[in-house]
């Protein structure tokens, strides 16, 4: 059956109440705002664990209920919920949901039903993860990395309830996360709509489109090690878990490989860093490229770049393990993959940059935090390469050096873009702008406060300062000027966290009260601001799919007066348009 | 000036004209990734489904790889699957021959599901059920002899946590693996009987459209398939 019948012959489903319009809706838009209302929720709890972290390492003591296993806890929670709940999902069910078949001119995923239940196996997985605060023990403090044996072993937080429960929310996410993929992915490649090529595709679908290939075949090992290590707890099976005495009793496994969890976490773990960043490089991409008024650089080799990138994310996950005994030829491989990886990415940024280079910048909200992405990247990128190279990274590892290199690099750099994108499409979301003002303030604050927050982790890192501590008085190699700094950090963080309520406030007043938008307030060229109706109505195109006749990124076209030509523009009309301007330009030069 | 947007679709020449695609690497390349579909002709349900084995493959290679890389470092002895796996049928213990049954019945389920397609694309619907409800029945029946197993191993004192033969790990990986792919072929059995059904009612008469018959026959292909790689991996080692 060719496309063109499928889908105009597929019966949309069409909502009629309340319930089925906003609550079991299958329209990718409104899943779209689901996914992301929720995700942006279970961030607000992140951002508040870290804002207790942060007091009791700044200051220590500070909080009455901050022992040692709170802190684990509040430490492992915010890894998981940042990484998985709340960035994976915003970028591949929010945005993902909501832009990819605009993009690419779709009606719809290709599959709305299954779209759906894909959120709400999210949201189950959301409520059994936040479920383990209120169970005896409470949730696992293993770190976010749930290493064996000590994340199943007695003594360490939640060993009880909290370690099952997490593990049994992962696997639901991995099966949220499997029905989404698969509908983006096929979205992607079965259901564009006419002239919509492969190369014609904005870079924000190719960033999402390669993330949900990588999701669909990373997530397996995590969820392979899931049921293993639930295997391990539940059933006293010992895969994961050697002989060992623990609180002076030997315990009752054997012969399991510590090791082998590790190699199947980072498996996953590695081009999950990759799932999170390719969409924020595809959205940051169309960000600059709009409000430069530029047509992408090179974007063909921004295309290959993020293929390129997601198959090496899944040859360099042991850069994680330097420090776990292995092979020393072992590392000199992955060392050598890590370091590739930053050929395909710098190339990226020296794109970005050249795409600025002699723009048209218009300094919005959005490219603000493009810029912002930009340059919090590059830092993050640079610590990168020290930590790829074994025999730096070794006397680094387990310091504050590492957890400055991955906020900057994969915490606080897609944070910037899902800001930025944010800014950018909530206009066709809603209808309506977010306020600027508010915005603008929001963007400094985050900005100089983040730099502020991570830029002097890289000096307690180079101190020896190791992470996961969770007290750092009395100890002789750390030095008392730590000490100040990290008060200094805590202060500038709770600030940050605090000044994130200015950005739920400016949501939820823009959303009702905010200025009326138009259907394409920034002028940009890709589909999803061509559509009939702004917010897109059900079905997003009106009677007919649109033609494409060209890439999205033709801004500042010689010739033309207005400054972007949208991807609906046959050559005919774009002809025309040059004649009606140079006409302009005549009756300009007479008068 | 009123831009945009143009109704879509005026005008004929905005579309390229059909030209032959280039030869060689370059044409396959720009046929893949020109408009609409990737994979020509392939329906929605059928792409999605290939993606979606292509996602177990890794949940499967996963599971075996963590097996192999267990069996590799344990330190103890690992139980021998020619004896474990052996039925004393008249006094003679022959090894695996359970397992070389349930294979033989789990391929030629395969054969079955290969002829329900073919007969689906000929809309003979009674006899693609019939293959349908074939291939479902030699699920079961594989199914119910993996359950003969569990029960035998248990009874023989096999536990996830410790068996009587060696490595503990063992019966772990047996129930694990075997446990999870039974997993796969009794969702399968659910999934064909369904299909089987909605065929025989007639369901799909209406688009003529009998792509769903293929699209379960790959889902239970793979499943055979992941069989003979734990038939090798876990039994023939």
């Amino acid at each position: 059956m060719a496309y063109a019948e499928q889908a105009e012959t597929e019966a949309l489903h069409e909502p009629k109440s309340f319930l089925t319009k906003y609550i079991w809706s299958q329209d990718h838009k409104v899943i779209a705002i689901q996914y992301s209302v929720t995700a942006i929720f279970v961030g607000v709890i992140a951002v508040v664990l870290s804002g207790l972290m942060r007091i009791q390492i700044g200051f220590p003591g500070a909080l009455e209920f901050m022992d040692a296993s709170a802190y684990y806890q509040a430490m492992t929670m915010h890894g998981m919920i940042m990484v998985i709940y709340l960035l994976t999902a915003l970028f591949l069910g929010g945005f993902g949901n909501y832009l990819i078949p605009l993009m690419v001119g779709a009606r719809d995923m290709v599959f709305p039903y299954v779209n759906m239940l894909s959120y709400w196996f999210y949201l189950l997985a959301v409520v059994v993860l936040l479920s383990s605060f209120f169970v005896p023990g409470g949730p696992t403090g293993s770190g976010w990395t749930l290493y064996p044996p000590q994340s199943i072993s007695q003594g360490t937080p939640g060993v009880e309830w909290g370690i099952v429960l997490m593990l049994v929310s992962l696997a639901i996410f991995i099966v949220a996360a499997t029905m989404g993929g698969l509908n983006y992915v096929t979205t992607v490649l079965q259901a564009r709509t006419h002239g919509m090529t492969l190369f014609r595709m904005p870079l924000s679908v190719w960033g999402i489109f390669m993330a949900s290939i990588m999701a669909l075949l990373a997530f397996p090992a995590l969820f392979v090690s899931a049921v293993m290590m639930l295997f391990d707890k539940l059933l006293g099976t010992s895969f994961f878990m050697p002989a060992m005495v623990s609180l002076g009793q030997q315990i009752d496994h054997q012969g399991g490989s510590p090791i082998l969890f590790q190699h199947l976490f980072w498996f996953f773990g590695h081009p999950e860093v990759y799932i999170v960043a390719l969409p924020a490089f595809g959205l940051v991409s169309d960000l600059i490229s709009t409000h430069a008024r530029k047509n992408i650089f090179g974007y063909r080799m921004m295309v290959w770049a993020i293929i390129a990138i997601g198959v090496l994310s899944f040859v360099v996950w042991a850069h994680h393990m330097y420090v776990s005994g292995m092979n020393p030829y072992f590392g000199f491989f992955f060392a050598v993959t890590t370091l590739i990886i930053a050929v395909p990415t710098a190339l990226k940024v020296y794109n970005w940059v050249l795409t600025l280079w002699k723009g048209d910048i218009h300094l919005t909200v959005p490219m603000l935090f493009a810029l912002a992405f930009i340059v919090t990247f590059l830092v993050g990128g640079l610590t990168g390469l020290f930590l790829g190279n074994v025999i730096v990274d070794i006397p680094l590892s387990d310091t504050y050096f590492v957890v400055a290199h991955f906020h900057m690099v994969m915490g606080v750099a897609p944070v910037l873009v899902v800001f930025g994108g944010i800014y950018h499409w909530f206009p066709k979301v809603t209808g309506r702008m977010l306020n600027d003002t508010l915005g603008k303030l929001h963007f400094w604050i985050t900005f100089l406060g983040t730099y502020a927050i991570f830029f002097p982790m890289h000096y307690l890192g180079f101190q020896g300062m190791p992470r996961r501590y969770y007290a750092y008085e009395n100890y002789a190699f750390i030095p008392q000027s730590a000490q100040e700094l990290n008060a200094f950090i805590t202060v500038i963080a709770l600030t940050v966290g605090v000044s994130q309520l200015l950005f739920l406030f400016n949501l939820a007043w823009s959303a009702f009260k905010g200025k009326p938008a138009g259907s394409n307030p920034w002028g940009a060229a890709s589909l999803e601001w061509q559509t009939p109706d702004t917010p897109p109505k059900h079905g997003n195109w009106g009677a007919k799919l649109p033609i494409v006749h060209r890439w999205a990124y033709d801004y500042s076209v010689p010739g033309i007066e207005q400054d972007f030509v949208p991807q609906t523009v046959s050559a005919e009309e774009l002809e025309q348009m040059r004649q009606l301007s140079a006409g302009t330009r005549i009756a300009d030069v007479k008068t | 000036m009123a831009l945009h947007p143009l109704a879509p679709g005026e005008s004929s020449s905005s579309n390229p004209p059909d030209s032959p695609p280039a030869p060689g690497w370059q044409g396959i390349a720009s046929d893949w990734a020109s408009d609409k579909e990737a994979f020509k002709q392939v329906p929605w349900g059928k792409a999605m489904m290939w993606i979606f084995l292509l996602s177990d493959t890794f949940v499967f290679t996963c599971f075996l790889t963590g097996y192999m890389s267990v069996r590799m470092t344990i330190t103890t002895a690992w139980p021998n699957p020619s004896e474990v796996f052996a039925l004393t049928i008249g006094g003679q213990a022959i090894p695996l021959v359970l397992i070389a049954i349930m294979t033989f019945v789990l391929i030629s389920s395969s054969g079955t599901m290969a002829m329900a397609v073919n007969f689906a694309y000929r809309r003979d619907r009674a006899k693609t059920t019939a293959m349908m409800l074939a291939t479902a029945a030699l699920g079961v029946t594989f199914v119910g002899m993996q359950a003969f197993e569990w029960s035998k191993l248990i009874a023989e004192g096999v536990r996830p946590w410790g068996n009587p033969m060696g490595a503990a790990q063992f019966g772990a990986s047996f129930f694990m693996i075997t446990g999870f792919h039974g997993l796969h072929v009794s969702i399968g059995v659910i999934y064909l009987t369904t299909v089987a059904l909605k065929v025989l009612r007639g369901d799909y008469e209406r688009s003529a459209n009998y792509q769903v018959v293929e699209i379960a026959g790959l889902y239970w292909h793979f499943v055979d398939l992941v069989w003979v790689f734990i038939f090798a991996f876990f039994y023939l080692w």
